[in-house]
């Protein structure tokens, strides 16, 4: 019965493959976006923040775009690379999207760089945010709504030395791309303004148990910076408190350490802990107040790294639009607008994409404070209009070999 | 010297959150002959039932009795209705164990969302012990105890109840065992029910330590093959030894080799492999 009931599916299936499909366009029609995240797995939160933050944008805009309807299709890659690239061609082959808003993770991104490139499908990466991606590898056809990885970080590394005067710091991350771009990017501005970086640790992305971790930290420091992604600087936070530390050694980190979207599975562990990066839920400006907002009431949640990523990439996407009429069919058109997309309605504040398709904006130092029984970060200092290059010229800073595990080389580790 | 001794600690509290797991994963091995995948998922459940009885203010000893009750009452289900249809295939069985640790870890995505969560220990547990002039996470000290207890009531269980001499009598010889009528059926239901409980519970004691996340059950399953693989299949002191030989590795390889922290574990397991394939207290070639 079960085997009758398939074939029938399977053959019903054929038959809606063969029909005509409505792939020529006229301005009538609604846009195809795709929308590639992530439902299952190990980065389904993140996943989540994201469809969060686009599904606010469309229900704010009343699901149309510069005048035309929005159709929207999810796909999920399960945060698998080899799924990624599937279901990136699914949407381009079989829901003909005419742009792609996603994906989440760095390494999928790179997972669908060659396909995108032939495809010729415009991208607006919410979340990934691999230096080369915008840098020695640019993709004509891919362009950012969040930085890079070093892009907080390396405004981070000079606050740490002339404003928080530390001098020797240590140093602990995911051992991954995202980890080793983010320390790179500050040791380099710490040590270049007279700090020196004592002990690098990089424990693996999926580690157990962060103790023996904490148990190898250098205990003559001025602080401890810690670069985590996902869920990992709930474990850290707790760990080093426990241990602890917290109280002892100041502790700074990257954006996604204590950001909101863990933040608020945190206590006071988090509480004081210093970081940098281009959104916080607290900035002080009318967008980011309505998003707030929005985002509280639709979904009981603070937005962060991934909410922002996916709600700017709408925002990238709208203003493009705009300035081609809603002409989406005219895709060179359109992509020369999206590259020179600049928004004065971000919640980030003002946004203006660089020659390669990254944006220009914005870092905020954060300091995590309890406000109303909530833990929120609160804004200590701005960095305006921060660039992927930060103050070396982009010439000299391509010239250089990109940012990784042991790139800068750190010269004052002590043994 | 305050490191060494620090990284100790950490050690014997890893072996203790790896016994949890890796007890019912040897026990099942050895009765059942399967390799059973779903482990990690079963902790994984345990740890999220557990942070549902807390998150309803039932505090943490609930939480760990409530786990492993659930968790124990799934296995029970899933060998009585599913692994019991694939009796004799062990391959399909395997294969079933891991279609059902997808389908659990799917159903805790759905049910629990994909949010770490920290869950918190016991509030008489809380902060740091002082040893020596040391501080150290009670917590952990409190595991250390809790997998010693454990492993002296599992020993008690196997090597001085009637039901345990029925569960050895089969893991040596169960050709035999059925001969002088054990019910070597219902015996299989009630280690996998309790092999599974196990895990639960284990998931609860870890959770304070690891937090809940989806992938956890990834995370896990491998330490266990390690650990049982190492210390022995079918064999409780086995998973005891290997247990606590796995965390001082763990420990002080990921410090002392940090460029090896991804190999560390793997390493004295293909040693074992190579040198003695039954690992060191097993009664079963692996």
């Amino acid at each position: 019965m079960l085997k009758k009931l398939l074939t029938i599916a399977a053959a019903a299936a054929t038959l809606a493959g063969t029909l005509p499909s409505t792939s020529y366009a006229a301005a009538d029609d609604p846009i195809r976006v795709g929308f590639l995240t992530v439902k299952s797995g190990a980065l389904a939160a993140g996943g989540k923040q994201m469809e969060d933050g686009l599904r606010l944008f469309l229900k704010e805009r009343g699901n149309m775009i510069a005048g035309r309807k929005v159709e929207l299709f999810v796909a999920d890659s399960a945060g698998q690379p080899a799924i990624t690239k599937t279901k990136a061609q699914e949407l381009v082959e079989k829901n003909n999207v005419q742009v792609i808003i996603g994906p989440l993770a760095a390494f999928e991104a790179l997972a669908v760089d060659d396909y995108i490139r032939k495809a010729q499908i415009p991208v607006i990466s919410p979340s990934a945010a691999a230096e080369d991606l915008t840098q020695r590898k640019p993709n004509p056809w891919f362009v950012r709504a969040v930085g890079t990885s070093a892009q907080p970080t390396q405004p981070f590394g000079e606050y740490a030395a002339r404003e928080l005067k530390y001098k020797r710091i240590a140093i602990i991350g995911d051992d991954f791309s995202f980890g080793h771009e983010s320390v790179a990017g500050f040791q380099r501005t710490f040590e270049e303004n007279g700090g020196k970086v004592v002990q690098k640790l990089w424990s693996p992305l999926n580690v157990a148990d962060y103790g023996t971790y904490i148990g190898q930290i250098n205990p003559k420091v001025d602080a401890v910076f810690a670069s985590f992604a996902g869920g990992n600087g709930i474990k850290f936070l707790k760990q080093y408190n426990e241990y602890g530390l917290k109280g002892k050694i100041p502790l700074i980190t990257s954006m996604t350490t204590v950001d909101e979207g863990v933040l608020k599975s945190m206590g006071d562990e988090a509480l004081d802990v210093v970081s940098s990066g281009w959104y916080a839920a607290t900035i002080d400006n009318a967008n980011n107040k309505r998003f707030v907002q929005g985002m509280n009431r639709e979904y009981k949640e603070d937005p962060g790294y991934y909410a922002i990523g996916a709600y700017s990439a709408a925002l990238i996407l709208e203003q493009a639009l705009k300035t081609v009429s809603g002409k989406i069919e005219d895709k060179t058109a359109f992509m020369a607008a999206l590259r020179n997309v600049q928004l004065t309605n971000d919640p980030r504040g003002d946004i203006k994409l660089d020659a390669l398709g990254n944006p220009i904006m914005n870092v905020y130092v954060r300091k995590v404070e309890r406000k109303n029984g909530k833990l929120v970060n609160t804004i200590v200092k701005t960095y305006p209009a921060v660039s992927q290059f930060w103050n070396y010229s982009q010439r000299d800073f391509l010239a250089s070999p990109v940012y990784s595990r042991d790139t800068p080389v750190a010269n004052n580790l002590e043994k | 010297m305050t490191y060494w001794f620090i990284q100790s600690l950490n050690s014997l509290a890893l072996g203790g959150v790896l016994f949890t797991l890796a007890a019912g994963f040897s026990l099942i091995f050895g009765l059942m002959r399967i390799a059973n995948l779903s482990h990690g998922a079963y902790f994984m459940l345990g740890a999220y039932v557990g942070l549902s009885v807390i998150d309803r203010g039932y505090g943490f000893v609930a939480a760990v009795l409530a786990a492993g009750l659930a968790v124990g009452l799934a296995g029970a289900v899933i060998e009585r209705v599913i692994l019991r249809r694939l009796a004799g295939n062990s391959l399909g069985q395997v294969l079933a164990t891991l279609g059902i640790a997808f389908v659990i870890a799917d159903f805790s995505l759905w049910m629990w969302g994909g949010d770490p969560r920290p869950v918190a220990g016991p509030d008489f547990l809380q902060g740091a012990a002082q040893l020596f002039g040391l501080s150290f996470p009670l917590y952990r000290l409190a595991v250390l105890v809790f997998s010693i207890v454990l492993a002296i009531g599992l020993w008690l269980l196997l090597d001085k109840t009637r039901l345990g001499m029925m569960i050895r009598a089969s893991v040596d010889d169960m050709q035999m065992a059925r001969g002088v009528g054990i019910p070597s059926s219902t015996l299989f239901t009630i280690v996998f029910a309790l092999g599974a409980a196990l895990a639960g519970i284990g998931g609860v004691i870890a959770a304070p330590i690891l937090s809940v996340y989806p992938g956890m059950d990834a995370d896990m399953l491998p330490l266990a093959l390690v650990v049982v693989i190492l210390g022995g299949l079918g064999s409780l002191a086995g998973a005891f030894i290997g247990s606590f030989v796995i965390g001082f590795i763990y420990s002080f390889g990921q410090a002392l080799f940090p460029d090896l922290a991804y190999i560390i574990l793997f390493l004295p397991m293909v040693v074992i492999l190579a040198v003695r394939p039954r690992g060191l207290f097993g009664r079963i070639a692996a």
